[in-house]
């Protein structure tokens, strides 16, 4: 089996392993670096359990080899954590009651946070389309909506005072 | 007594460390020397094996060892795997083995499992065994399954049918002889899965210092788990533990004990070293159970008013091609039809048929949403053919609160008849109709259908028998530190189950929730177990968490008072402490009272001081809580696709006292998603050779954000007479009726057509082809 270098940045950390070539990204998050955070829930594709930023923008790490994401920044639900406490989104989770058994939730993170990054002010039309590619299976998605347009509303408020 | 907790709405315990991504579930569960598992199964549905030759997967490097039947230990080699839920109407007990020996008769079955260096190399090796087989006619249409020219599910079994009851009482041939009006309907409902985000993971390890044989397990059920390991590989109970930890969601097919949990087991054993296996979604939907099966015809006897005078019918069960759970969900959807109305007669008969599918378990509702669907469609029917409005007829025929309790006249499940405990099913549903402004919907109707849009309203009532018993345990043990010890046979899969017993203890002996130290789902941490499933938890676990938290209570108070020199009743207990509420206040703290109560090496213990702050209580219920619900579903049903949006959802329920409303929330609006899923979307199907088609997310949909919308939901309380919390499960409630509620709201949206429609899933081709049939679409485009 072929192995090849991974070298990439994940949560601000270097990483190099050599690996082969077909382990996932996110087999090698989880068993080669250890961050078990990121949850593999289908292997195709569809669950969205497994979605991390790469450069910025989600992915799939189910369906991304380890290998191409060489040279690139990846963030995970471990990267999302600020030292010792949460997230305004997060948060907005707990508040909220947006998960119940917790293993569909780092996706839901990871797709929320690239959403509110890129649309402070999202609809909850928007929020749930932007979900569409996270599924879950315990909380009917109500408070994961609500968490999500919690967390928009704080994020933005917190913005307010510094663009005064 | 402490601050009040039971009732407030707490935000989880559990969350901050699942939203860290510090969750432990088994796959991030790590040992030294681990090996992986891959499992070798059957293409067919339906085939004799004749050789396993593992030659070239064994010379493949990284491989450690394939592991066939006849590589088993004893008694797991020949033995088959428990029937855990015996019942005296089942002719056929027929479970599977760890291994298929010589006969596979569903696709998945597990033959054979590779251990090697990694899932990877693991896989590659499965890939490279060579099985042969002798295929074998195989039984996919459960419909057909038996007749006589059906070929055979089992080549030693000479009938398909696993069992056939009847249930019944009230005269119901004077009742449909005597009636106004008889209608009669057939129904069919799918197959559905669980489909938990994380799939099912084993991960066994041997210390062959203390001889313990740990196995972790996505399990709803570890002490049934662990029973059945020590059945199989014939050892001692207390040489194994079993643990659940975070478990990604459970819904009922994690509830069954599983071939590949007894496989692992023996594999870590002979291998001598750590082995694990993870389910990928595939295996899920190969050989993860299912349910919903069922094919029903049923007809209703009404009198002048519409008022029911009795209900007849068959009934007909897939039970896959094993009955692990015995006959459970076909028993229990054929008490549940009855519901809350007044039925004066009923009778069902009910056949259980084997086919050559993967076999049905439990999926949440179990059999209840089949049975309402019955019950409510012939009530639909009814409204329909005499023009009463949907409501008005089942007002007209619900129980009356001063009825209660109310005996039906059948035995449920649990043994005990089936008698309602409680409930006020009028006030349910009226609150159900307000809250979804039901009365004005008429004219919403008219003016959607004035702008060309179809919408319509469905309306759907149930009653669930939840708490199940045999029992469920709590200990509560006050710690040295000043914390407190909780533990139990209860499991957690997203419920919530730390903080609710969190809470019902903390509030009884007045300590912080942080202050509690929770241990669910481990065989270690408490002697006796069953586990989740029928919504059981909150009744069985949380009544003993009361009165395992009111004996340490008693324990602490009596020692304060004797430590402090005051009388008991000054004692109050608060923040972690015993505070005299008389004089200077003085105080004691939790931890110090834990070391008096351990005592002194060598000198006895004060008169009626008993070892140790603690207690174990099992809850054991006489009987089934019975909730009840209303939904009320508004839908806009696209005529030219058959698209079908869901634009209001109202539920209305009776769960007893709840104990925390942030959950049971949580717990009804996911409950509904899965029946949208089940209404509209899930389909597990099969072909004529009982190969399933629908092995991926991308062909069995489930419902996704844009699916559900955001329920509104009324909490009635009425309390639970029987256990002492006065609580009944809702875990389930939020399933039940969804199907038959959206069912009849897309029929009502449809209307100006006369469609009629019986069946679930019901996707959008069955709704472009039901429209086509009436000759919908020549009257649109005329008009």
């Amino acid at each position: 089996m072929g192995r090849q270098a991974a070298r990439m940045n994940v949560n601000g950390k270097s990483y190099a392993r050599v690996v082969d070539a077909r382990l996932t990204l996110a087999d090698f998050l989880r068993h080669e670096i250890n961050l078990t955070g990121t949850h593999v829930g289908c292997e195709h594709g569809v669950c969205g359990a497994c979605t991390v930023l790469v450069n910025g923008r989600t992915a799939r790490s189910c369906l991304m080899f380890a290998v191409q994401a060489n040279g690139c920044e990846v963030t995970t639900v471990e990267g999302l954590t600020p030292e010792g406490k949460l997230s305004v989104l997060q948060q907005a989770f707990i508040d909220n009651h947006g998960l119940q058994c917790g293993f569909c939730t780092p996706g839901m993170l990871v797709t929320l946070t690239e959403l509110l990054r890129d649309t402070p002010d999202p609809s909850e039309q928007e929020v749930r389309e932007a979900l569409t590619g996270n599924l879950c299976r315990c909380t009917g998605y109500a408070g994961i909506v609500a968490a999500a347009l919690d967390a928009a509303r704080r994020l933005r408020d917190a913005d307010k005072p510094e663009t005064a | 007594m402490g601050a009040k907790q039971f009732g407030a709405r707490v935000t989880r315990l559990e969350d901050p460390t699942l939203l860290a991504g510090r969750g432990r579930f088994v796959d991030d569960v790590k040992l030294p020397g681990l090996l992986h598992a891959c499992f070798v199964r059957s293409p067919h549905g339906h085939a004799k094996v004749v050789s396993i030759d593992s030659k070239i997967a064994l010379i493949m490097p990284g491989v450690h060892a394939v592991i066939t039947a006849i590589d088993l230990p004893d008694p797991m080699r020949t033995q088959r795997l428990p029937l855990l839920l015996p019942n005296p109407a089942l002719a056929a007990t027929k479970t599977q083995h760890a291994l298929a020996r010589d006969e596979v008769c569903y696709v998945g079955q597990a033959i054979a499992v590779v251990i090697a260096d990694t899932r990877y190399i693991a896989e590659d090796a499965a890939a490279a065994m060579i099985v042969q087989y002798d295929v074998l006619p195989a039984v996919s249409d459960y419909r057909g399954a038996a007749e006589d020219t059906a070929p055979h599910v089992h080549g030693d079994l000479s009938s398909n049918v696993a069992s056939s009851f009847r249930l019944a009482y009230g005269d119901t041939d004077a009742a449909f002889a005597d009636a106004a009006h008889v209608f009669a309907e057939a129904l069919w409902q799918h197959r559905g899965g669980g489909m938990a985000m994380e799939t099912r993971a084993v991960l066994a390890s041997h210390d062959p210092a203390s001889d313990l044989l740990t196995v972790w397990s996505g399990t709803q059920t570890p002490h049934l788990g662990r029973q059945a390991l020590a059945d199989l590989l014939d050892r001692d109970l207390q040489s194994i533990r079993m643990i659940a930890p975070d478990v990604g969601g459970g819904f009922g097919p994690k509830a069954i004990f599983y071939p590949e949990e007894a496989v692992i087991a023996a594999a870590a054993l002979k291998m001598a070293r750590p082995v694990k296996w993870v389910e990928d979604r595939r295996e899920h939907f190969l050989c993860a159970t299912q349910e919903r099966d069922q094919y029903w015809e049923m007809s209703i006897a009404v009198d002048e008013d519409a008022r029911i005078l009795g209900v007849r019918g068959r009934m007909l069960h897939d039970t896959g091609a094993f009955v692990p759970w015995g006959i459970v969900m076909p028993y229990i959807a054929s008490t549940t039809v009855p519901g809350p109305y007044v039925v004066p007669a009923y009778q069902l008969d009910t056949s259980v048929v084997f086919t050559n599918k993967v076999p049905t378990t439990p999926v949440r509702g179990a059999g209840r949403p089949q049975a309402v669907f019955a019950m409510e469609r012939l009530l639909d029917r009814v409204a329909r053919e005499l023009n009463i409005d949907r409501a008005e007829i089942r007002r007209r025929n619900l129980i009356q609160p001063e009825q209660m309790p109310y005996e039906v006249g059948l035995l449920f499940r649990d043994g005990k008849p089936l008698v309602y405990d409680s409930g006020d099913y009028p006030r349910v549903q009226e609150q159900a109709l307000t809250l979804a402004d039901y009365d004005s919907f008429r004219e919403r109707q008219r003016v959607a259908l004035d702008e060309g849009r179809f919408i319509g309203i469905g309306v759907a009532n149930y009653v669930e028998g939840t708490g199940l018993g045999p029992f469920e345990g709590v200990t509560v043990r006050v710690l040295a530190s000043g914390k407190v010890a909780v533990a139990t046979g209860a499991t957690n899969q997203g419920q919530g189950t730390r903080t609710t017993l969190s809470q019902i203890v903390a509030e009884q002996i007045g300590c912080r929730l942080d202050d509690i130290v929770m241990t669910i789902g481990d065989t270690g941490a408490i002697a006796q177990g069953v586990g989740a499933f029928a919504s059981r938890q909150a009744v069985n676990a949380g009544s003993s968490a009361l009165l395992a938290g009111q004996s340490v209570r008693k324990q602490l108070i009596a020692l304060a008072a004797r430590t402090l020199g005051i009388p008991e009743d000054d004692v109050e207990l608060d923040d972690g402490q015993a505070v005299s509420s008389r004089g200077n206040k003085p105080s004691i703290g939790f931890g110090d009272l834990a070391r008096l109560a351990q005592g002194i090496p060598g000198v006895s213990l004060p008169a009626g001081q008993a070892a140790g702050l603690e207690h174990t209580a099992y809850y054991t219920p006489s009987q089934a809580a019975y909730c009840s619900g209303t939904h009320v579903v508004e839908v806009q049903v696209d005529a030219m696709t058959g698209g079908v949006k869901i634009l209001r959802y109202t539920v209305a329920h009776d769960a007893g006292r709840v104990i925390n409303p942030l959950i049971v929330d949580g717990q009804v609006q996911g409950g509904v998603a899965h029946g949208i899923g089940n209404a509209l979307l899930e389909w597990m199907q099969y072909d004529a050779n009982a190969q399933p088609l629908t092995t991926s997310f991308a062909d069995y949909m489930l419902p996704m954000a844009t699916d559900v919308p955001t329920c509104a939901i009324a909490h009635v309380e009425i309390v639970n007479p029987l256990n002492p919390l006065g609580v009944k499960g809702a875990g389930e409630g939020g399933t039940i009726p969804a199907p038959a509620a959206i069912i009849s709201a897309i029929e009502d949206a449809l209307s100006p057509f006369s469609v009629h429609f019986a069946e679930t899933p019901l996707t959008p081709e069955r709704i472009v082809a039901a429209m086509r049939a009436a000759g919908a679409y020549e009257r649109l485009f005329a008009a």
